[in-house]
């Protein structure tokens, strides 16, 4: 690991927006009934539309255009009447030489994105566009530059795509962490995407520049590519941001330009700009017509909207005292509806959510019913599990062992309830035992004390085959020496 | 209504310039020579003149056109349809390598 780098100096302030494209989940392609999936085995999934063959016509899958409504609804955008445009470039990853996306009448506009701190991002606009095919350079290495010619496979044109780009009110590293993170657990829980940044189904560019504190102009800004994970993210601006500041302190200044983020050599480097890589003569697709749609599908889609994240921490965090950190865990693992529902149930909200934090951290904890945490937790409270035993039994109640109960779980490890005139019975016994340990718990310095806690839990755990609750037992101790 | 095909050339060179024309052909690609450069500055300036002629006209109540048929939302389902034959596909390019279109280096960077 290495040692962390300082921030920007305070005279400066970072200015960050991102443009997220995030693969919709749909069974086929945007314009066509090619299937929406990965394939290893190239030119598989396509057909006349998406490889560009003349004559061949575009028509808009209707669970795109509802996810991406979705999507905005979601991100508390207006939804508009819109219309697809042509995004003229010559690149060989889209055959028809243009890619059909949404210009100056995008389906979604001016929304925002709350992140867990309570920080407001606003959304630009979240549009629809298909993605592009994918090249492989051979020869020079791999580098595009440097390559004797380039293979395509066309399986991924056309998949449907929605970016989302957030206006530049992003200030911090950790702001533009938490911004992908939130927005990840929003496309999940409404299911319009699985947001795999590893895997490529949610790619981040960010648009970074610096200015000096306290001002308000937006400076040249470079946007970064190539960023692969959150961590990357991370890396890039903070990477880029001091290459800007450094520009100024030496006199000079950043181009407007795209960057490629290389993530081992912790850098970014420029692409080879050419003066027209903006001039894209968008127009009209005179192929699709425009959507319109109506305010009952609006309202549709309103009205099926699940419980956000946002919401879901805020509904936990009025159940409960626990730092917000657990509650973010929790509802990110997807576990707070689990949580809620012990709660309701009767179970400590505090205790419920900390053990779910600490010891329900696996992939599949289906076995684990509310009622059934409910009651795990009230043999906690209620004295019949010592907190070790607690953790134990949850573990292999997520693993589906008798049926998931934890009484039986209990009962099959000779877990038993202690009683506490039981427990008092068996320290008495101890401190007649062993007088002059006992002298030196009551007596002795702090060391002494310390050593002799130690000494007599051992005891007790030696004779209750570590049943007896530590906490108890401590307790009950201060209470003798006390009294 | 007669029309007053005499547009002056200053008009044209006003509506694009040679430059510009040759900043369009070199995004679209053509290569084109100084002959039909200029054809094609007077020929766009003219195209441009006509439609110019629309300025003159208060259009403030009509509403945009961006598409000539009355149609909207005109959306299929989400249902799969047969790929096409791969190697018919391929056997269609100019140059094929391992199930994949094989092209001319690229250069510059990417999109
Ligand atoms: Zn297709």
């Amino acid at each position: 690991m290495t040692m962390h780098e300082p921030s920007l100096p305070k005279e400066w302030e970072l200015v960050v927006g991102l443009e997220v494209h995030v693969e919709l989940a749909t069974k086929t392609k945007l314009f066509c009934g090619c299937e929406n999936k990965f394939s290893h085995i190239p030119n598989t999934l396509i057909c006349p539309t998406c490889v560009g063959l003349p004559g061949s016509l575009p028509v808009m899958n209707e669970k795109a255009v509802e996810f991406a409504m979705r999507l905005g609804r979601a991100l508390g955008c207006e939804i508009h009447p819109s219309v697809m445009a042509r995004k003229n470039y010559f690149y060989p990853d889209m055959a028809k030489d243009f890619q059909t996306t949404q210009y100056d009448q995008p389906t979604n506009a001016d929304g925002q994105l709350a992140l867990a701190d309570g920080t407001v991002v606003g959304i630009e606009r979240a549009h629809i566009e298909e993605d592009a095919g994918k090249t492989t350079h051979v020869g020079g290495g791999g580098r595009i530059n440097d390559a004797t010619y380039s293979l395509v496979d066309y399986n991924r044109a056309g998949v449907p795509l929605v970016e989302i780009v957030s206006r530049p009110d992003i200030r911090t590293v950790e702001h533009a962490k938490a911004y992908v993170s939130e927005l990840r657990d929003i496309l999940l829980a409404i299911e319009v995407s699985d947001a795999k940044m590893e895997e490529g189904s949610m790619r981040v560019d960010a648009n970074v520049s610096v200015r000096p504190t306290g001002s308000d102009e937006l400076r040249t800004r470079c946007e970064l590519k190539n960023i692969n994970s959150v961590r990357s993210l991370g890396r890039a601006i903070e990477y880029e941001a001091r290459r800007h500041v450094d520009l100024y302190t030496n006199g000079e200044a950043p181009r407007q330009e795209t960057r490629h983020w290389d993530e081992e050599g912790g850098r970014s480097t420029a692409g080879r700009s050419k003066e027209d890589a903006d001039d894209y003569r968008y127009f009209q697709e005179p192929d699709l017509v425009p959507l319109a749609p109506t305010s009952e599908q609006i309202a549709e889609i309103d009205a099926s909207m699940p419980v956000l994240p946002a919401a879901r921490r805020a509904r936990l965090g009025e159940r409960s005292s626990v730092a917000d950190e657990v509650i973010v865990t929790v509802v990110e693992r997807g576990q707070d509806g689990l949580a809620l529902g012990a709660i309701e149930a009767g179970a400590d909200a505090d205790k419920v959510l900390t053990r779910i934090q600490n010891d329900l951290a696996v992939d599949d904890w289906s076995a684990v019913t509310s009622e059934s945490l409910a009651m795990l937790i009230q043999m906690e409270t209620g004295g019949e599990l010592t907190a070790t035993q607690a953790k134990q039994v949850l573990g292999e109640m997520a693993a589906g062992e008798h049926g998931g109960d934890p009484k039986a779980i209990a009962a099959a490890h000779g877990f038993e309830a202690m009683e506490s005139d039981e427990l008092e019975t068996l320290v008495d016994q101890l401190i007649v035992d062993h007088p002059d340990e006992w002298s030196r718990f009551v007596g002795g310095d702090d060391g002494d004390r310390k050593k002799m806690q130690g000494f007599f839990t051992g005891q007790i755990m030696k004779a209750t085959k570590g049943q007896a609750d530590g906490r108890a037992v401590a307790q009950l101790l201060g209470q003798k020496s006390a009294g | 209504m007669e029309w007053s095909g005499a547009v002056s050339l200053g008009a044209m060179t006003q509506r694009i310039t040679r430059d510009e024309v040759v900043h369009v052909a070199r995004l679209a690609r053509l290569s084109l020579s100084d002959a039909e450069i200029d054809e094609f500055t007077g020929q766009l300036g003219d195209i441009l003149e006509h439609a110019a002629d629309i300025e003159a006209l208060d259009v403030g109540d009509v509403e945009p056109t961006s598409h000539p048929l009355p149609m909207v939302n005109v959306l299929r389902p989400d249902e799969l349809r047969p790929a096409l034959d791969r190697d018919l596909l391929l056997s269609q390019a100019p140059a094929a390598e391992d199930g994949q279109f094989r092209v001319p280096p690229i250069l510059g960077e990417e999109p």
